[in-house]
């Protein structure tokens, strides 16, 4: 029986090869790389700009004033990596953050609050994965009762802001652990932050659940009929995305020293943009945790340099919106390419 | 009978029936209108002018939907119209005379139309996901509104403007004639050509439709065209009902309002088969509730709250994979896909 | 060796019931170990519901199924494959932004202290392919190869779950010559391990090829069950079509007439032809005129139709309309000419499932008209009216939804909706694919009557028979470019059989064009080549 090897044609040269290969084997990868280089070049063009923008202090606050969205981000990847969205979690970490400062006030130990914090986190996301899976509700529109809702419970706790006084809590932010004076150093949210990526990365690349949101994400049809869990597995991305949002209240409040009900307005949106800019399709099955931290320091340098200019925050906005633009249009344009040769 | 449960509107009509029997029994004043100057007055009468910006922007929305489509920025496009009227106004010598007003509603309402063809050009021509293309300038537009008014909230002193929001003709709040007219205008539009059934074909089925010879293209630019006018229309009424231009106030959370609104009406987000009818039920029905809500006292932050859970309820019931659902889900989680009868 | 092989799979009295329709009527069927048992018939018969009431994606609604021994039931597709049932869709069900390997592996991965070790797992992959005779780089993405390579990958990952039934869903549609005989050669080695293997094509040569066994199925009952060897090739379409042979008669010598062909042709098409899609064609049609396109799938009979139409935008060549130069690059250049299209896929591209039986028939005429001069009621209920009697559509409820329609009453009304258009070139590509029998021969019957009238007529069906029955004229594609045009009056089906095979390189010159019995019992020799 002969062999079926998949170029029976002449080769190209070897060098031609070596990239066609390449680029068939991690073709996933390409967008990541593309806003790395994103995010190098606006590091150095700021460097230049400003003269003073590498410096340890700023690099060390582009991680821990963002480790909130980081976090987000990685719950999200989840759920768009499946071809889901969740428009909930901005006001999920609001309304976990407003609960445990409540709670932190009335004297609960934070062994305890923070617990209850990320399950709550976990609820809601479990009752919009169960709107999507078994009610055949969309995700936009599940995901969007369930932002409304968590919005108005954040109100309910109190309708103006609680200061967070619990000793612990005010620790995660305030330590500060610097290798000499003068380097770069993190908080502990910092490391939860990282913590978070780096759980996400292990869960995605080496289990078997990862490699089933992939599937899913790629076809979801086909992923059924392989015999996957795909039900289970749509369910546990939304309460990973709840999970990730409980955190995010958890770290979020700790920065602020209190917890606010119109916190994280527009949040959702500032993490669906830096997982697209990040290299992950929004059509699921391609993307990846790693390209979402980069999506969220492009985020956090835009918002550095608005502030070094003196400029309005609002322009941050403005621009994410445009760079959100250039880059959509550039996965269409590499998508329409390779599917027009397909036919 | 049995047409009659089955019809289109009848829960969503039924919901606002009990919504209103509801009302009327926690307080009877609820249907009471009083007659003062001429004018009527009374919480009916409110509900029909307050309304009226939810109503324009949720008539767009159903047009958008209907082609599978989705409008982010109807929220920013208020902003940026009620920016540049105001604008127009404070700047000029003669912010009281009428030919002033109407040249600064036709620039606002101008520019919204320009942003809605933007919209439409990106998703129709370019062939960006209309949550990604829209989102786009729901981001961006606030920001742009925030520019024009140089980051304060703009006020003016215009008889003429205050008219359009404030003022009554024949005893009815001129806005409940906006309304009106809108409703008509897009209904006939609809329904008396032939624009109607092709949007739903446009949105059921694309490609069949550009096959059969539909110009699938240039309806759905319109759709995102005529979203983008109505939306300005709203930004019109919104800035003069508080006689100011507030670039981060105007239309917050619209865009959801509106979403909810089509929803409830029984359009579905999956596009295709629209009604108009169920709109403007929906929209009214959503008023009703804020209006419930603040009778109730409850503060206007929580009210998304109660939005939510009337959205599920409403979303659940509609849905038809409700019925004999508990059995289902416990076989579900246990890997059963399969089909018992084909669908 | 004389004893039938041991049973795997025994279905006994199989019913499968849908809203309205039986799909499958008390229907029998056996697996075998070590056999390659063949479920034959048209469009229609059941053979799809049969495959998904095996492999768990429909229930059955009366019967048992019998695996190894057990009475089983299959309420999700996991079950099946727990059974030892693995399918390979014509879809070729993987997830393509995969890789090869982890396609194969793909909920069996190797584990290492409960995280996935991939060196293991693509070197798994990697055996669990070669065991198939397939060498290529598993960590190279699946959307990277050929369908033909995906349907292997497909099998291997069978072989994963250690599967004891194999079901092969219309595997060859997308393949080419060299690589049906690599597949038959993966599938020929899988039985003589003792593998049962269920197999599911039209193509009546690769039956004969490749089956040790037959079974019939036509309007969801069984017809028969035979060895390959007892049963000749015209008692199989017989047994396959049944009584509507004489109506099928009818229509082909209706057929045998004679075009003219003196005046400019409706549509000529010269060097049409786009990159990476379809290489230059020339084609012409006249008035009254069937041209029928010939071709395995894959062969650029679609391409070559949209290309036409304008559905897809041609690079190269020139068209003309009754003599006039025309430029035609999108569908409304082709309706302003009055060229009507319907597309093969009915469901992605043809029907609009929430809109009305009425609704969708006017859409052309609507569309011709453009937005704002809407039908009026009078004249939608006049076309609908003419359709629903000329094509004999069922229900003839103007009012109901198109997507509860059965195929078949779909399929007419989408031709409903082209006619009512008057067009003067009408295009089919596969008007009769998925349809139960009575709707096809109405719908070929319909077709040869308007060419008759006058109506020049493209006409794309993987089924030769109808291709031969109403052509005039056939032109016969193969690898994206036309390699014959052929009268077809007088003309056998096996003739065509040998045109298209006869380009490929890897059929001996030789081979004779009909069928012979082969001598032996099936599974010790290959039985003849069937063209």
């Amino acid at each position: 029986m002969s062999t079926l090897t998949a170029e029976p044609a002449a080769p190209a040269s070897p060098l031609a090869e070596t990239v066609r290969r390449f680029r068939s084997r991690h073709a996933a990868w390409i967008p990541v790389f593309a806003a790395l280089v994103i995010f190098l070049v606006m590091l150095v063009g700021a460097q230049a700009y400003f003269g003073n923008f590498l410096t340890p202090r700023v690099l060390s606050a582009l991680l821990l004033d963002n480790a909130y969205l980081l976090i987000l981000a990685v719950g999200m990847t989840f759920v768009i990596l499946t071809g889901g969205i969740d428009l909930s979690v901005g006001a999920v970490m609001a309304f976990t953050g407003m609960l445990g400062a409540s709670l932190l006030g009335q004297g609960l130990p934070t062994a305890v609050v923070v617990p209850v914090m990320v399950i709550l986190g976990a609820g809601m996301g479990l009752a919009v994965g169960i709107m999507v899976q078994f009610f055949d509700v969309q995700p936009f529109i599940a995901s969007l009762a369930a932002m409304f809702a968590a919005r108005g419970l954040a109100f309910m706790v109190s309708l103006s802001s609680i200061k967070v006084e619990d000793p612990t809590i005010l620790w995660l932010q305030s330590t500060r652990l610097q290798g000499a004076p003068g380097t770069f150093y993190l908080t502990p949210t910092g490391i939860i932050a990282l913590l978070v990526v780096l759980t996400g990365i292990l869960v995605l690349q080496y289990t078997r659940f990862g490699r089933t949101v992939y599937a899913i994400g790629g076809n979801e049809q086909s992923a059924r009929l392989m015999g996957l869990p795909v039900v289970r597995t749509k369910l546990l991305v939304y309460v990973i995305s709840g999970v990730c949002a409980g955190l995010a209240g958890v770290v979020f409040t700790a920065y602020t020293g209190a917890a606010y009900p119109l916190t994280g307005v527009g949040t959702e949106l500032d993490t669906i943009a830096a997982v697209v800019i990040g290299g992950t399709l929004l059509s699921g099955g391609s993307g990846f945790v790693l390209g979402s931290m980069i999506g969220v320091f492009v985020y956090g340098t835009i918002k550095t340099v608005i502030s070094f200019l003196g400029a309005e925050q609002s322009w941050t906005r403005i621009i994410i919106g445009v760079i959100l633009l250039a880059f959509v249009v550039m996965q269409r344009l590499i998508v329409t390419r390779t599917g027009a040769n397909r036919r | 009978m049995k047409a009659i449960l089955k019809h289109r509107l009848f829960w969503p009509v039924a919901a606002l029936l009990a919504l209103i029997v509801i009302n009327t029994i926690a307080r009877p004043s609820f249907l009471s209108i009083t007659v003062q100057n001429g004018q009527l007055y009374g919480p009916m009468i409110d509900i029909l002018r307050n309304s009226a910006p939810l109503m324009l922007v949720a008539l767009g929305m159903t047009l958008v939907i209907a082609t599978r489509g989705i409008d982010l920025s109807v929220g920013a496009i208020m902003a940026v119209s009620g920016a540049v009227a105001l604008t127009f106004i404070s700047g000029s010598s003669d912010p009281d005379g009428l030919p002033t007003v109407i040249i600064a509603v036709l620039l606002g309402v101008g520019v919204a139309l320009v942003l809605g063809v933007w919209n439409g050009f990106l998703v129709a021509v370019v062939g960006i996901q209309p949550i990604i293309a829209t989102l786009v300038l729901m981001l961006a537009g606030r920001g742009v509104a925030l520019l024009i008014t140089g980051g304060f909230i703009t006020t003016i002193n215009s008889e003429p403007y205050r008219f359009m929001a404030q003022g009554y003709v024949f005893g009815l709040p001129f806005a409940f004639y906006v309304s009106v007219v809108a409703i008509v205008v897009v209904a006939l539009l609809e329904r008396r050509t032939a624009l109607g059934v092709l949007t739903e074909a446009v949105g059921i089925n694309p490609e069949a439709s550009r096959l059969a010879g539909v110009r699938s293209r240039g309806i759905i630019w319109g759709a995102y065209a005529a979203s983008g006018l109505l939306a300005g229309l709203a930004g019109i009424l919104y800035s003069s009902n508080i006689m100011a231009a507030d670039a981060n106030a105007a239309g917050l959370y619209i865009e959801l309002d509106a979403i909810l609104a089509v929803v409830l009406g029984g359009t579905s987000l999956m596009g295709g088969k629209f009604s108009l009818a169920g709109t403007v039920v929906g929209v009214f029905t959503i008023q009703t509730l804020k209006s419930t809500i603040t009778f109730l006292g409850v503060p206007p932050a929580v009210s998304p709250l109660f939005l939510a859970i009337v959205v599920v309820i409403v979303v659940l019931v509609q849905s038809p994979r409700t019925r004999g659902h508990l059995a289902r889900a416990l076989r579900t989680l246990s890997r059963d896909d399969s089909k018992a009868v084909a669908s | 060796m004389t004893e039938a092989p041991s049973a795997v799979v025994e279905m006994r009295d199989i019913s499968v019931v849908f809203p309205g329709v039986k799909a499958l009527d008390g229907v029998d069927f056996t697996l075998r170990a070590g056999e390659v048992h063949t479920l034959m018939g048209e469009n229609g018969a059941g053979k799809s519901t049969l495959i998904k009431a095996l492999t768990g994606v429909y229930a059955i609604s009366g019967g048992t199924i019998t695996v190894q021994g057990r009475e089983r039931v299959f309420r999700s597709t996991a079950d099946a494959q727990s059974a030892g049932i693995s399918t390979v869709y014509q879809e070729v069900n993987l997830c393509t932004n995969l890789s090869v390997g982890e396609n194969v592996m793909l909920g069996h991965e190797v584990r290492r202290f409960g995280r996935i070790d991939w060196r293991a797992t693509h070197r798994e992959a990697a055996r669990h392919l070669a065991a198939l005779g397939v060498d290529i780089d598993t960590h190279s993405a699946l959307s990277s190869h050929s369908i033909a390579l995906q349907q292997l990958v497909a099998i291997s990952r069978a072989m994963v779950t250690d599967a004891r039934v194999l079901v092969l869903d219309e595997p060859t549609s997308s393949l080419d010559r060299g690589e049906v005989e690599q597949l038959f050669a993966v599938v020929r080695d899988l039985r003589d391990r003792g593998v049962a293997i269920l197999f599911v094509t039209h193509f009546l040569d690769q039956v004969y090829e490749i089956s040790d066994r037959l079974t019939v199925l036509r309007n969801g009952r069984l017809i028969g069950e035979h060895l390959a060897a007892d049963l000749p090739r015209g008692e199989l379409i017989s047994q396959m079509i049944g009584r509507e042979l004489d109506e099928l008669e009818a229509i082909s010598r209706a057929a045998e007439r004679e075009v003219d062909r003196t005046a400019a042709p409706v549509l000529r098409a010269t060097g049409i032809g786009r990159k990476g899609m379809l290489e230059p064609v020339d084609v012409e049609v006249y008035d009254g005129e069937v041209v029928g396109i010939a071709g395995l799938l894959g062969s650029g009979r679609t391409e070559l139709v949209r290309l036409l139409y304008g559905a897809d935008r041609p690079d190269t060549g020139e068209t003309e309309v009754r003599g006039a130069s025309a430029r035609i690059t999108n569908p409304r250049h082709a309706i302003d000419r009055r060229i009507a299209f319907s597309s093969e896929d009915r469901r992605a591209e043809g029907v609009i499932g929430d809109l009305t039986v009425a609704e969708n028939m006017v859409l052309g005429v609507q569309a011709q008209r453009g937005a704002l001069r809407k039908i009026g009621r009078a004249e939608q209920d006049a076309i609908v009216a003419e359709y629903m009697t000329a094509l004999g559509i069922r229900p003839a409820n103007p009012n109901a939804l198109l997507r509860n329609l059965s195929g078949g009453n779909q399929q007419k009304v989408l031709l409903a909706r082209w006619l009512a258009t008057a067009p003067q070139l009408l295009i089919l590509d596969e008007p009769t694919r998925g349809i139960d029998v009575g709707a096809k021969a109405d719908i070929q019957r319909k077709v040869a009557e308007l060419s008759a009238q006058g109506l020049a007529v493209v006409f794309i069906s993987s089924e030769l028979e109808e291709v031969v029955r109403i052509s005039q004229r056939i032109a016969v594609m193969r690898d994206r470019r036309k390699i014959s045009e052929l009268d077809a009056i007088g003309i056998h089906v096996d003739d065509l059989v040998d045109v298209i095979a006869q380009e490929s390189p890897l059929i001996a010159p030789e081979t004779t064009s009909s069928h012979q019995k082969p001598e032996t019992t099936p599974s010790h020799k290959k039985p003849e080549n069937a063209a």
